[in-house]
């Protein structure tokens, strides 16, 4: 680079004049596009100006010109580089998904991997010494956190609690078998070396067993990776899952042990006994960190209801910082960010708002795609940086060990876990879980991390780490997606959670407790039911803000259901069209019991609106819509056209549409009322329209000749609102009793609740709902 | 199952081994309990299930103890409640909480599916009529939530009445606006909870217990 720009200087006329500045100061050289940037400014140079060309010729030193454009790469070197990668790696990611049968047969990381041998191979082939990219320090402290964040953030508590015992199972003993068979099986046939004059022989033992234990370890990356691509059915998911987090600890205390055992060069049995108690440590010490924290992050989050735009910061840093505590004292630094995430989840969602929760969920997807992607990038760049030294011998029986310890102890041990187990694990499930124990980045990371004085043979180690890890995830994490299709395992349920299914498991819950305590017996149930009565009792009550620490759990699933239907709703553009929950035309008349008819009768098969209702339902509406009018507080700078106060679009779009279907059904009323048929505006709503109000589109106005529910999507105290003006109303109703109106056919509030109404989100179930008034009995639905 | 190892001085529980599927030992710890439960009488009543502690905390508490009365538990196809039940009907009962064994035909997983369900089915059905009307789910779903004072009740009838729609949708598809959906029959149960894999959740695990050292 240096001298391609000393080349502009030779050539430009003017040196002293020359428009690029010579403060070039390269500590390595660049990549070529700055050459072409530089050889496409020089013809942009102005002639010299002629006054200072008369100074003295042979004075070196003259006034420098003020340099107009410079380049200063080193300045930036470093983030440059870092996000030249990252978006390499997003380029990576986004390429393969627009070639569709690429990504149907060969998984992500395999691609990735090669990517990153292509890369590698160019840079070397640039002749540039190739970065190490896989520097332990960035990889667990940089890039390992965000993915297992993302994974104890989200992971599904309910399937993993159930089969905690299995999954521990697998993962220490599993993870310790795995060790030692494959590191003294390792050490036994490098000692049986036929006359061939390898270095194989200086191998000793507990090198080898140290071998085992960074190699045995199923790796939480390329689990997720290969395993989020098959859908697998839930259990297994778990299994396989929960074991690759687990095994973290029991990795840690290996690695150390066997670390200072190498050192020191003896075993005794004291060393052994403080082994387990360490791995006692490692273990729990982790958890509580992380739990620790998560209190801490859930509490915190309580108070956040005046500045939510930082609330996912607190999720990621206190979760970051728990990583780096543990790590800090040895402990497990996944173990704590697992339970950092699981504990402060629920708290946290219960008091964020729907927008911050959306954040949290995409910014944690977001860093771990990009991280689990540099990864394999990265591992194949190393593969073509390291220098290896391939033994045939070695690597051969490392790999056949692995997978030969990895059946024969997924065998064994669900042989005596189904013992244990109501739902036992068939052979189907064994095999998928033996053979999804694939290794991965953390293998390559911990044998990176070996010190070359220790372990001469550190080189044949890394190869043979390599080999192992290319072949599971290429070999094993392409064949599994057919081998699950041609096992006919059973696969994930893409069915949604229905209302049905979470009453019945609620339902479920209570009656498998009661029956434990009619038996007499302390079981699984009785535990569990004791820490939910403990949990709402107490700590619900400190963690949760306001009325959100009381609403139980079938309440808060109802919520999120109706918001994502209304979501849906909303996106499908349709107002007419059902929710695709319900394709079907039956509608709340269907299931109400027929009662007496009311005061005016019924002469058609439609029922109607008496009269009187819509007086009525006119007082409720305008008292609605001037109790919206005192709710609103808030300034929104987005302003549309008919709605200062318009709180977004997608509110708008719910209006809009509501106003479609309202106008639609008053054509179709106007052939079946024997009132005068009300012009699409009713006078209500032109006066509301007239005040600007943003209830104007309400939809709680006119009356309909269908009567249907209106499911009421969010309470005023609901974080689930997608309404902003919740967030601010929030504060000042903190004291206020939670209404849900739901379903009902009940006015959306008593007058004397001043703000304690109905939030504007209505979305109708079926058909919209007038909704009878205030004065009469709640019970009583509204229907002649 | 099925082996013949009888336990000395009880020759009857060949008999009730073979009619619900306990094991000898299983049988015996349930015999200590309901001996204990009962106060060593030869029949339970529902004052005795008010006794258990525990079970006071429980939202659905009278389902339960009512589920241990109703006659079509007893798998002797009759309907309607008693007073007072035996050990063999109490048996009978816990025997639909007994986890299914490893190796079973599709049938066999069926016929324990079918069985649990109708379990459930005739504990929210309470008025025998074989469907379950809205006012019963409504009933259910209050229960659950009876611990959430007045905020559950509001909620709970809109709960019910979503969980009534889907489960119309669901088994009946398309409806005109003045046809009427009587309520759930144990057919439309089925079709409702066909993916909740209730064989593998429904379970209690009867062997490891040691009734004796709990007093209540």
């Amino acid at each position: 680079m240096t001298s391609v720009l000393s080349f502009f200087f030779f050539c430009s006329p003017m040196r002293h004049l020359s428009l690029l500045s010579y403060r070039c100061h390269y500590s390595r050289p660049s990549p070529s596009p700055s050459t072409l940037l530089l050889l496409l400014l020089l013809p942009s140079t102005k002639p010299p100006r002629k006054g200072v060309a008369g100074n003295g010729t042979g004075n070196v030193t003259h006034k420098k010109a003020f340099p107009v454009l410079s380049l200063d790469y080193h300045h930036i070197q470093t983030p440059f580089e870092i996000s030249l990668w990252v978006l390499l790696a997003s380029l990576m990611k986004l390429g393969f998904h627009l070639i569709p049968r690429l990504s149907g047969i060969v998984p992500e990381s395999c691609l990735l991997i090669v990517v990153g041998l292509m890369v590698g191979g160019l840079i070397k082939l640039a002749g540039e010494e190739v970065p190490p990219v896989l520097d332990s320090q960035f990889f667990f402290l940089c890039l390992l956190p965000p993915i297992i964040l993302d994974a104890g953030y989200f992971l599904p508590i309910r399937p993993f609690m159930e089969n905690l015992g299995t999954i521990l199972i697998f993962a220490v003993i599993g993870t310790l078998w795995n060790a030692f068979f494959i590191g003294g099986l390792l050490y036994a046939v490098c000692q049986i070396q036929p006359a061939n004059p390898s270095n194989l022989h200086q191998l000793e033992l507990l090198p080898c067993l140290l071998f085992g234990s960074i190699v045995s370890a199923v790796d939480p990356v390329a689990v997720l990776a290969v395993f989020e691509e098959i859908h697998i059915n839930e259990l297994l998911h778990i299994l396989v899952f929960g074991e690759s987090l687990l095994n973290d600890a029991v990795t840690v205390v290996l690695y150390h042990l066997f670390e200072e055992f190498s050192e020191v060069g003896t075993v005794t049995v004291l060393d052994c006994v403080l082994g387990i108690i360490s791995f006692l440590v490692v273990a729990c010490g982790g958890v509580l960190v992380g739990a620790i924290y998560g209190i801490l992050a859930a509490f915190t989050s309580r108070f956040t209801s005046h500045t939510r735009v930082i609330e996912p910061l607190f999720v990621f840093v206190y979760s970051y910082m728990a990583y780096l505590s543990a790590e800090m004292f040895h402990l497990s630094g996944i173990m704590a960010l697992i339970a950092c995430g699981a504990v402060m989840r629920p708290y946290v969602e219960a008091n964020i708002s729907h927008k911050s929760h959306t954040t949290i969920k995409y910014f944690l997807k977001m860093w771990s795609s990009v991280s689990e992607t540099l990864i394999f990038i990265f591992l194949g760049v190393a593969t073509v940086d390291g220098k290896h030294d391939w033994n045939w011998t070695f690597v051969t029986v490392t790999v056949i060990l692995c997978l030969v310890a990895r059946v024969i102890g997924v065998v064994g041990l669900t042989y005596m876990i189904n013992k244990f187990r109501i739902v036992k694990l068939t052979t189907k499930d064994q095999f998928i879980i033996a053979y999804g124990g694939l290794r991965g980045a953390i293998a390559f990371s911990l044998g990176f991390l070996l010190k070359k004085e220790l372990f001469p043979l550190r080189e044949m180690f890394l190869t043979a780490i390599i080999t192992v890890i290319f072949f599971t995830v290429f070999v094993q994490g392409m064949t599994i997606k057919p081998l699950v299709e041609l096992l006919a395992v059973k696969k994930k349920q893409e069915a949604k959670r229905s209302i049905n299914e979470e009453i019945h498991t609620q339902f479920l819950d209570h009656l498998l407790t009661g029956i434990e305590d009619i038996c007499g017996h302390y079981g699984h149930h009785h535990w569990k039911d004791k820490l939910n009565r403990f949990n709402k009792k107490y700590v619900k009550k400190c963690l949760i803000a306001g009325e959100r620490s009381k609403e139980p759990q079938l309440i808060a699933f109802y919520h999120k259901l109706e918001m994502k239907q209304a979501i849906e709703l909303v996106e499908s553009g349709g107002g007419v069209k059902m929710p695709s929950a319900m394709p079907s035309t039956v509608s709340m008349q269907n299931i109400q019991p027929k009662k007496p008819p009311l005061a005016k009768p019924v002469e058609r098969a439609l029922p109607q609106l008496p009269k009187g209702r819509e007086e009525e339902i006119r007082k409720i509406l305008r008292s609605n819509l001037q109790r919206t009018r005192q709710r609103l507080r808030s300034y929104n700078r987005h302003t549309l056209v008919a709605d200062p106060y318009e709180d977004g679009l997608g509110d708008l779009l719910i209006k809009k549409q509501k106003m479609i279907e309202l106008e639609k059904k008053i054509k179709d009323m106007n052939n079946y009322l024997t009132v005068p048929a009300a012009p699409p505006d009713s006078p209500t709503m032109c006066r509301a329209r007239l005040a600007s109000d943003p209830q104007a589109y309400h939809t709680k106005s006119v009356s309909d000749s269908v009567p249907a529910i209106q499911v009421d999507l969010a309470s005023p105290q609901s974080p689930d609102s997608v309404n902003m003006m919740d967030e601010f109303r929030r504060a000042g109703q903190q004291q206020q009793q939670q209404e849900d109106q739901g379903l009902t056919m009940r006015p959306p509030s008593r007058p004397g609740e001043a703000g304690g109404a109905r939030d504007p989100q209505k979305l109708t179930r079926c058909l919209s709902d007038p909704g009878p008034s205030a004065d009469e009995e709640e019970d009583e639905p509204f229907l002649p | 199952m099925g082996a013949l190892q009888s336990l000395p001085g009880h020759p009857e529980y060949a008999d009730l081994a073979e009619k619900t599927g306990f094991s000898f030992e299983q049988i015996s710890i349930l015999h200590k309990r309901f001996k204990q439960l009962s106060h060593n009488e030869q029949t339970l009543r529902r004052d005795h299930f008010n006794e258990i502690p525990d079970l006071s905390c429980n939202p659905i508490r009278s389902q339960i103890i009512e589920a241990f009365f109703d006659q079509r538990n007893f798998h002797q196809n009759s309907e309607g409640k008693v007073q007072e039940i035996g050990f063999e009907e109490f048996l009978v009962v816990m025997s639909h909480f007994r986890p299914p064994s490893l190796h079973m035909t599709d049938d066999q997983r069926e016929s324990v599916r079918k069985e649990k369900l109708r379990f459930l089915f005739n504990m929210h059905d309470t008025d025998n009529d074989g469907t379950i009307t809205l006012e019963e789910y409504r009933h259910v779903v209050e229960e659950l939530l009876s611990h959430s004072g007045a905020l559950g009740k509001d909620t709970a009838k809109s709960i019910a009445d979503a969980a009534m729609l889907e489960v119309a949708s669901i088994s009946m598809g398309h409806m005109e606006p003045d046809e009427f959906y009587e309520g759930i029959t144990f057919e439309h149960f089925l079709k409702l909870l066909s993916t909740f894999e209730i064989e593998s959740r429904m379970n209690i695990r009867f062997l490891n217990m040691d009734t004796t050292t709990l007093c209540k």
